[in-house]
């Protein structure tokens, strides 16, 4: 069998035949053959992907075989299908998410926010705001480092509502999010998801830029003087670089994200097996015009891993609650955070902050309002 | 002896780097002091876009993202050399 492990930020293989670990470097001595690191790399990969294939493939057989065989629970029993569910389910997105952002992450090592700005500079409202709400979701990014991109966009001279249309892509547009629909929902979904939170985004920054809010930017950022050396930072990595370091942020979000899986999955297998569709649906199900706002309002403040809220979501979605709502609730969740609005409260003047969440929220809004009438 | 400092606002990769920097460091024997910079518009006077960053004698050498300790190492000989002439 194969086992990956990952340490001391090394790319740790044992158990794989033909295979031998030695000083950081994954060596084949069992193989004649001399091969390159990147070769070696490469190889490596390839086998995971392999096995992952493999394994994906032999979910629903291994849930029903423990469930039903090993078990002995009917599958019309309530426990014996929230049980197969959870089984089926738990592994399922754990796999997709690992799989899918391992293959972000290196295609995310090609992009650096440096890059970004230079891609950026120059380019006027209409087409920055598209390019950069595209480069807000694909560059790597995490939210404490807003306040320093925010500074260095603007201080390059980006127009404030293509800063902004960046900072509001990349929350909304979430990797995580994109993932556990896709695997929930299917592509479709998915696609639905990304377009219209690059939608949001290019609008928002659109609407924050016509405003002319520059004076309610915090006065020290057009003061910032940048020392004459510019950052030398090696942006050329290896190939072996960029695996370990896709395996590193893959360990970092799945080992941060996996007990939301595994509590949202159960509380959907639950409702799943257990609640009676007619109750939920005697609730939710009634469309009503304010049923997206309310779901925005109660979205925003809080503050939940995509990963724990989407099991949940889609449960709704099962009992009768629209899409374009569900969506919204989603994206209300994920986009606005009070500890991103905190730390970017420090560029930001209140009333520009107050703008932000408003101009994403009425977005959000739409957008809910859009599919329901689509779809609905 | 290499000045070091440690550019972030406190959040966890950037206790990472600083816990990364110093073991390399040690491990190297390379000798340095090593000083954290959290005031946001001291950061932003590097020009780095994304936290953490390190710097080595005023000069970025990483940022927004831990690199590797054999690069750490790396980059201090060079400057430790450097500075030796």
């Amino acid at each position: 069998m194969t086992a990956l492990r990952y340490k001391q930020g090394r790319l740790f293989a044992t158990h794989i035949q033909g295979f031998e670990y030695k000083e950081g470097n994954l060596s084949m001595s069992s193989l004649p053959l001399r091969h390159s690191p990147t070769a070696r790399a490469f190889i490596l990969v390839g086998i995971a992907a392999a096995v992952w294939v493999v394994a994906y493939n032999s979910l629903q057989p291994a849930a029903d075989w423990i469930t039903y065989r090993v078990l002995g629970l009917s599958p019309e029993s309530h426990f014996g299908s929230a049980l197969n569910f959870f089984l089926y389910d738990v592994p399922k997105i754990l796999l997709l998410l690992s799989g899918m952002v391992f293959v972000i992450t290196v295609l995310r090592s090609f992009v650096t926010p440096e890059q970004t700005r230079r891609w950026l500079g120059g380019r006027r409202e209409g087409v920055g705001n598209v390019l950069a709400a595209a480069f807000g979701v694909i560059t790597p990014f995490c939210s404490c480092s807003a306040v320093p991109l925010f500074i260095g966009f603007v201080e390059s001279g980006i127009p404030l509502g293509v800063t902004l249309s960046f900072l509001i892509a990349s929350p909304m547009v979430n990797e995580v999010a994109l993932i556990m629909l896709l695997g929930t929902f299917g592509w479709q979904v998915a696609l639905l998801y990304l377009v219209s939170g690059l939608t949001v985004a290019i609008l928002g920054g659109i609407v924050i830029g016509r405003l002319r809010m520059e004076r309610h930017v915090e006065g020290f950022v057009y003061q910032v003087k940048v020392r004459a050396n510019t950052p030398n930072t090696d942006s050329r990595l290896t190939w072996p670089e960029r695996f370990d370091q896709a395996l590193s942020s893959t360990r970092d979000i799945v080992g941060k994200v996996w007990p939301f899986v595994v509590v949202g999955i159960a509380v959907g297998a639950f409702i799943h097996g257990f609640v009676p569709d007619a109750a939920l649906a005697e609730i939710l199900g009634k469309p009503a015009w304010w049923s997206v706002p309310l779901a925005v309002v109660v979205g925003v403040p809080l503050y939940a891993n995509a990963a724990g809220i989407i099991p949940v979501v889609s449960v709704l979605l099962d009992k009768g609650v629209l899409l374009g709502t569900a969506l919204a609730f989603m994206m209300s969740v994920v986009a606005l955070s009070l500890p991103e609005m905190i730390i970017l409260r420090r560029v930001l003047k209140p009333r520009l902050i107050g703008l932000y969440i408003g101009v994403v929220a009425v977005g959000i809004v739409l957008v809910g309002f859009l599919f329901n009438l689509i779809l609905g | 002896m290499i000045e070091v400092k440690i550019l972030g606002t406190g959040c966890p990769n950037c206790k990472r780097l600083e816990a990364e920097t110093r073991a390399a460091l040690d491990s190297a024997q390379i000798p340095y002091v090593l000083t954290k910079v959290t005031e946001i518009d001291q950061i932003a006077g590097y020009g780095i876009l994304a936290t953490p960053g390190l710097v080595m004698n005023e000069q970025v050498v990483s940022a927004g993202k831990i690199p590797a300790r054999s690069w750490i190492i790396k980059w201090a000989q060079e400057r430790e050399a450097a500075s030796a002439e």
